[in-house]
């Protein structure tokens, strides 16, 4: 078995009468690409402050590493975590934010650091808050990419990046990856983007965990049937229905669970369109608002 | 990639494809798993998985420490099988669709023989 880098059981983040996250159980594995999805204000970037020792937890177990990662600094020098908005000191560089890094990351690669500043062409010499949006996010994936840290966790690192230098970011960690294998946690909004990159999905709405699967379990588990209404019903009636739309005569319907060839043929015969959903549609059928309260037992289910 | 189906298939199936029509003939190397995933830009465990299944499938051989090597027999193998698959992936759906509109089998016949690529 892969040896488990974190384990959170029952975890528990409350601000008063709001409850941020609510007895959250999941694990995370070493050496793989996990995405930690879910709408704004889901509690993700809570997750990870937690699991960074950067807040303290209401109730619950984090062990990151085998330990409570607040104020065990040996935890802490393992991780790497880029916040969306991450704050420098007045005055500094780039320069100043990639001389700083390896007093934080053991495993540092200055070489690879500077071809990361040349993919993403940052200019080096100009203080950080002259430096445009995309231009500082690419700061915090030099630094997350470069700092190997085995446990690093990407929080929307693209505000304002560019198609070309999003695709740059996969890319190279992509392929550093492969050669230094570490665990990732990428927190995105770009799920059709990054659906490909991930090995694991875990998608957390309004504080509760709504789905922890592989990727390519997920993946074509749910389909669209799209026909006449009354045979759609027929076609769907023992399935787990995550979204339902009509229009005159005619419904599409998406259903959770995977169709063999058999349904497939059955669908053809009676005249009915199957269409794959995305890992992203399934996420908003998931997380919409309008079934919500079904889905969340038939994804616990 | 097609969203419908799991990656790792289709993976093992261009693969495959490309041992069917020769430009990975038997006994020649297979690209590695993570040269797979940075050109596909897949997570390298899915394209471990595709290759994996091709391993189960004896279709190619990990030689240790030098990669993965398509075996002798392998091509027949798969021929074999896609054979044994072409009519429900084929045949069926293009019936169903012929019924729907009509056209009756000696007409798709005749339709067959006139699209068929001289070759």
């Amino acid at each position: 078995m892969t040896p488990t880098v974190v384990r959170v059981d029952g975890l528990t983040k409350r601000y008063g009468s709001f409850t941020a996250l609510d007895r959250v159980t999941f694990d995370l594995e070493e050496n793989r690409i996990y995405g930690l999805l879910g709408r704004n204000g889901a509690g993700k970037t809570t997750i990870m402050q937690l699991l960074t020792g950067q807040l303290f937890p209401s109730d619950g177990e984090i062990e990151v590493f085998g330990r409570t990662p607040a104020e065990h600094a040996d935890v802490l020098r393992r991780m790497c975590f880029i916040a969306e908005s991450q704050r420098y000191p007045e005055d500094f560089t780039a320069a100043h934010v990639l001389k700083a890094a390896p007093w934080f990351f053991e495993n540092w690669d200055a070489a690879f650091a500077e071809r990361l500043v040349a993919d993403f062409r940052l200019p080096l010499k100009r203080r950080i808050k002259k430096l445009s949006r995309g231009q500082l996010s690419a700061v915090g994936v030099i630094v997350g990419l470069a700092s190997r840290a085995p446990l690093t966790f990407f929080d929307e690192p693209y505000l304002g990046l560019d198609a070309v230098a999003r695709h740059i970011f996969y890319d190279r960690l992509l392929e550093d990856y492969a050669e230094h294998p570490r665990t990732v946690v990428l927190s995105t909004h770009l799920i059709d983007e990054v659906a490909n990159l991930l090995e694991h999905v875990i998608l957390i709405d309004q504080g509760r965990i709504l789905l922890d699967r592989d990727a390519e379990e997920v993946r074509g588990t749910a389909s669209t049937v799209a026909g006449p209404r009354a045979t759609v019903e027929q076609f769907v009636a023992d399935r787990p229905v995550i979204g339902r739309e009509a229009l005159g005569g005619l419904a599409s319907v998406t259903i959770d669970g995977r169709l063999d060839q058999a349904d497939r043929v059955r669908a053809a015969e009676l005249g009915l369109e199957l269409a794959p959903v995305s890992l992203q549609q399934l996420i908003v059928h998931l997380t919409g608002t309008d079934l919500a309260g079904s889905t969340e037992q038939e994804a616990a289910a | 990639m097609d969203e419908s189906r799991p990656i790792f298939i289709q993976i093992a199936e261009q693969i495959e494809n490309d041992i069917i029509d020769g430009s990975l003939p038997e006994g020649s190397q297979i690209p590695s798993t993570n040269e797979f995933a940075a050109f596909l830009r897949v997570n390298p465990a899915t394209a471990l998985k595709g290759v994996n299944r091709l391993v189960d499938d004896g279709i190619v051989e990990k030689r240790r420490g030098i990669g993965m090597f398509v075996t002798v027999g392998a091509r027949d193998r798969l021929v074999e099988r896609r054979r044994a698959e072409f009519s429900a992936q084929y045949i069926r759906p293009l019936i169903i669709e012929a019924e729907k509109l009509g056209i009756d089998i000696d007409q798709l016949a005749g339709l067959l023989r006139a699209e068929r690529i001289d070759s």
